[in-house]
């Protein structure tokens, strides 16, 4: 299958999201500059993490006028894979392809260090190769990633399912201890209504190697890759999953 | 007019340098030539101070790409790849605004290795404040972290590791030493030159502004209490610009169609234009009215001495020049013509066509003055290496010491510094900040790079050329722990005023110190930085020699890490230990002192141990190796035991003192040099036992890992028996403390 890493001026994590699909992974990757007008045929999109634009305003919110997120929105609306990570997440929020917005740390810091999330669904393109309550360990990298929504929005994400990653500690438990940022309701990722747009703020393609300390991240790319792989003419759909 | 004496007085020129000009140029400079001249004969730029002790150090060798000279040197690591490496310093900016300070020095080190055609893929710094208790010290001190956070993070290059010191001598005077290393193709480094007649010279980046107007000069005076004053003479940072300017850049430059490139750093346009013409034998002209201007009425004057970040001149082969331009267009950045290269060797700088400035490169580089300047010993030295260990009173409870040691901030935990930093982006960190060297793999290869900073302040303090010698082989121990060769190194001399005879008796020794241990180490340094002036009010800091060593490990798999792998394995002592308290961190913390003479230092022992820890690496033998330094052996245990959560019980051999009831503290903290600390199965003990003995390297097994307390005796005599969560929390809350609620630092 194919990827698509999308570069913002400002991506800093393009070059590991293509690596790890690429050179981890085995798959076809490329490079979409943020001023293209097609994403290439690509079976999936990531949008990588960095400071796009510099995040000089709003995290995310100048990125979403770039010509390539037209295209990414119309490959997610005809239920095509896209991951947004970290940034990439941030991004998909300014876009309005998710519901909510961030907030800055709670510590306001910048913070780097591995996270335990738990996946609490596994009917995303990035998750159906993991366990139902599968511990993750991968790291976070963000001074923005304190996820905030209105209460009636959080209780609609969570009757509809859609919280598909959450902060927890090493048993599974969403304490407050275990919220790196101050999320609200430990809320580390998301997906859309449709499952097939998936937003996180920790990094998986950091945590594909043994070598870098956790290979936990692996599992979401070999998700996409069997979800593509499985659905008919190299197109996501959910009926697949389901 | 331009010989005033108020006006030279501002310019830092002295009335004999105001006279070389004049003789330079055959007639008296133009105000805009003043600055020109001051900036560039500023310590910053000129070195004049140190330019003699320098040429002494070692700077060649068979892996040595390029040496000093360069905007940063480079070594061979095979593959044909090259590590372009350098540490700079950012000092006085940080003092007057921590964060900008900070943030511009990781700037401008990293555009120093972009500018060689190499991708940075590390950053490390080296740190030194005054104590945390003072609100002004936690202020710069979270400033700098921050700032180099902010910086770093964004543009994507992770922050890997490097060290933090405390000292009242910083206090008013903070050290902030920026390392960046990059990897190039060895055929495609890159070098600042300006040739070939005709060729275009651009400007690219961001517009000049009238900030950092004469940072260099800044840089090289000391502080007074008016120097919050100078907060203009400060740049802004703009991490996102050098983000396209790197991507931009380093797309350019696959192309070919450079013929060089600088950064415009310390001095901006004057000084890459005048460098790259005088590297390249050529001279060069610009027009300032064709500078992109973030100001309006920017006299020539500000547009040359502008310290503007984010800014690279360019000379461009002719005939390529759209190509370039287009490159430049598709990252949105100006890449503006500015002038050309000439062949008469001179700065021509005209605005709209009229020549407000013409001076030989070669006046403002290679015949810049070269001062001698006069040494002397200080008169501190002879009585501050006398220690008598008998005077020191009692000596502390070997558990209390212990857990004051590692509850300093010096020596304790830099979590709360590093979280801050991004440290995993670019997925090549095979050892995190925090646990000794920072070592990073290099993708498309089987090898790794592992990198450590280092200098203890005291040590050079009290001995300078011995001082300079134990940060050597305290960095390149660091670096062959990890199982790395060390390949290269840079250096970065922090020292005070070296118009006081004294400070510059300290700097030439701990040059020659440095020198010589390079020399008998095999490690070239291939550049660096000198920063003097570090004093405020005319106190200066500890002499601060801060040297960074590259290490190349063959194979990436066998990198070895600090902490102990698993309950069994057997623990090993590899090297002597000695009454050695001098200078050591235990007479810092608990006695208040900074005293007595440091360590003992053989050179041939030193290069032994390495030669053992990089074998036993290689052969997959040693599962854990620590430096032993700071604190000595007891927090050396410790640190191999909190990071894993592995225990260990050991007994010691007593180690001689010559003072009753001190032996278990000799034993316990003395900094002896050439020691590590290593793991090894227990079937493989031998086999590490017989490498030692093959190079004649002492080593004894102490006991084993395991078990959930530090326990350690001394000829069979409990000594310490602490719980490990308790030794684990003591290390980890020190300096969160200062700044949060425990529940943010846990």
């Amino acid at each position: 299958m194919k990827f698509a890493v999308v570069v913002f001026p400002g991506s800093n994590g393009d070059h590991d999201a293509h690596y790890a699909a690429k050179h981890v992974l085995g798959q076809e990757a490329e490079y979409v500059w943020h001023k293209d007008t097609s994403l290439g045929g690509a079976d999936a999109v990531i949008l990588p993490g960095g400071f796009a634009h510099g995040d000089y305003l709003r995290t995310g919110a100048i990125a979403r006028f770039s010509p390539i997120m037209q295209e990414v929105k119309k490959f997610g609306e005809a239920g095509g894979p896209v991951l947004g990570i970290c940034n990439g997440f941030q991004v998909l929020l300014e876009a309005g392809m998710l519901p909510g917005a961030m907030l800055r740390n709670r510590s306001v810091k910048f913070q780097c260090e591995h996270v335990i999330v738990k996946v609490e669904q596994t009917d995303t393109p990035f998750t159906l190769a993991c366990r139902p309550g599968q511990l993750l360990r991968i790291p976070i990298a963000h001074g923005e990633g304190n996820y905030y929504a209105e209460p009636d929005v959080v209780a609609r994400l969570e009757k509809n399912r859609q919280v598909v990653f959450r902060y927890t500690n090493a048993e599974g438990v969403a304490t407050d201890n275990a919220n790196p940022n101050g999320s609200v309701s430990n809320i580390a990722g998301l997906c859309s209504e449709a499952r097939n747009v998936v937003g996180l703020m920790p990094h998986p393609e950091r945590a594909c190697e043994l070598a870098l300390g956790s290979a936990d991240g692996l599992v979401m790319f070999e998700s996409v890759v069997r979800a593509v792989g499985e659905a008919v003419g190299g197109h996501f759909s959910r009926t697949l999953l389901a | 007019m331009t010989s005033d004496p108020i006006l030279l007085e501002r310019h830092g020129l002295k009335p004999d340098e105001y006279q070389r000009i004049v003789d330079a140029l055959h007639r008296e400079p133009t105000l805009t030539e003043l600055g020109i001249f001051s900036v560039m004969w500023s310590e910053h730029c000129s070195y004049k101070s140190s330019r003699v002790h320098l040429r002494t150090l070692p700077t060649t060798g068979p892996r040595v790409l390029q040496g000093p000279g360069e905007n940063a040197g480079a070594v061979d690591i095979g593959d044909g790849l090259a590590a372009v490496f350098k540490i700079e310093s950012h000092n006085h900016p940080s003092f007057i605004e921590p964060y900008q300070g900070a943030a511009t020095g990781v700037g401008g080190i990293i555009r120093d290795i972009f500018t060689m055609g190499a991708r940075p893929i590390a950053l490390l710094n080296s740190l030194r404040f005054g104590p945390l208790d003072d609100p002004l010290v936690r202020r710069t001190f979270a400033g700098v972290v921050a700032g180099i956070g902010g910086y770093g993070n964004s543009i994507g290059i992770p922050t890997v590791g490097g060290e933090v010191g405390f000292d009242e001598s910083y206090s008013g005077n903070p050290l902030v030493n920026v390392f960046c290393l990059g990897i190039a193709r060895a055929d495609d480094i890159i070098k600042g030159v300006a040739s070939g007649a005709g060729n275009a010279v651009y400007y690219v980046g961001a517009k000049t502004g009238r900030d950092g107007i004469h940072g260099a000069t800044m840089a090289s005076a000391e502080f007074d209490e008016k120097s919050s004053e100078k907060r203009p003479a400060v740049q802004v940072g703009d991490p996102f610009m050098e983000k396209l300017l790197l991507e931009a850049c380093l797309e350019v430059m696959k192309t070919g169609a450079l013929i060089g490139i600088q950064d415009m750093g310390a001095a901006g346009l004057t000084c890459s234009t005048s460098e790259m013409g005088s590297r390249g034998g050529a001279g060069v002209e610009i027009d300032v009215s064709l500078v992109p201007q973030r100001e309006t009425g920017m006299t020539p004057y500000e547009i040359m001495l502008s310290e503007s970040q984010e800014r690279m001149l360019m000379v461009v082969k002719r005939g390529r020049e759209a190509e370039v331009e287009q490159i430049f267009e598709k990252w949105d950045l100006h890449a503006v013509r500015v002038g050309e290269v000439t062949t008469d060797g001179r700065l021509r700088v005209k605005n709209r066509g009229e020549v407000v400035a013409e001076i030989p490169n070669r006046a403002l580089t290679d015949d810049a003055p070269v001062y001698r300047r006069p040494m002397a010993e200080p008169a501190y030295i002879k009585n501050a290496q006398q220690l008598s260990i008998a005077s020191l009173g009692k000596p502390a409870a070997s558990a209390d010491a212990f857990n004051r040691l590692l509850g300093s901030p010096t020596i304790a935990s830099k979590r709360w510094v590093y979280r801050q930093y991004d440290h995993m982006v670019r997925t090549n960190t095979l050892v995190l900040p925090g646990m000794g060297a920072g070592v990073v793999r290099v993708k498309g290869t089987r090898r790794a790079l592992a990198m450590s900073v280092d200098c203890d302040g005291r040590f050079v303090y009290l001995d300078p050329f011995a001082g300079a010698q134990l940060a050597v082989a305290e960095a390149a121990r660091n670096v062959a722990c990890a199982g790395a060769q060390p390949i290269g190194a840079t250096n970065c001399l922090n020292f005070g005023n070296p118009e006081r005879p004294e400070i510059m008796w300290q700097f030439a020794r701990a040059v020659e110190g440095m020198g010589a241990a390079c020399r008998a180490l095999e490690i070239p340094i291939t550049g660096g930085n000198v920063s003097l002036y570090n004093e405020t009010d005319g106190r200066a800091v500890l002499p601060t020699p801060v040297l960074g060593v590259v290490g190349l490990v063959e194979n990436a798999e066998r990198v070895v890490r600090r902490a102990f792998q698993g309950p069994g394995d057997v623990i090993v002592m590899l090297g002597d230990t000695r009454e050695e308290l001098g200078g050591s961190e235990y007479l810092k913390v608990i006695h208040g002192l900074i005293r007595g003479v440091p360590p003992a230092l053989d050179l041939g022992r030193e290069a032994a141990l390495y030669r053992v820890l990089i074998a036993g690496a290689a052969a997959g033998l040693i599962r854990s190796a620590h430096d032993c330094s700071d604190g000595g052996f007891a927090v050396t245990l410790a640190e191999c035991s909190i990071d894993t959560g592995f225990g260990a019980e050991v007994d010691l051999p007593a180690v001689p003192s010559s003072a009753a009831g001190f032996g278990d503290i000799a034993t316990l903290f003395s900094e002896s040099a050439s020691r590590a600390v290593v793991s090894v199965s227990v079937e493989r003990e031998a086999e590490l036992l017989a490498l030692a003995s093959r190079e004649g390297v002492p080593a004894r097994r102490i006991g084993l890992v395991g078990g959930d307390r530090i326990r350690v005796a001394i000829d069979g005599r409990r000594v310490l028996d602490e719980s490990l969560a308790v030794t684990q929390r003591i290390w980890t809350t020190a300096i969160g403390r200062y700044f949060e609620p425990a529940r943010a630092i846990a």
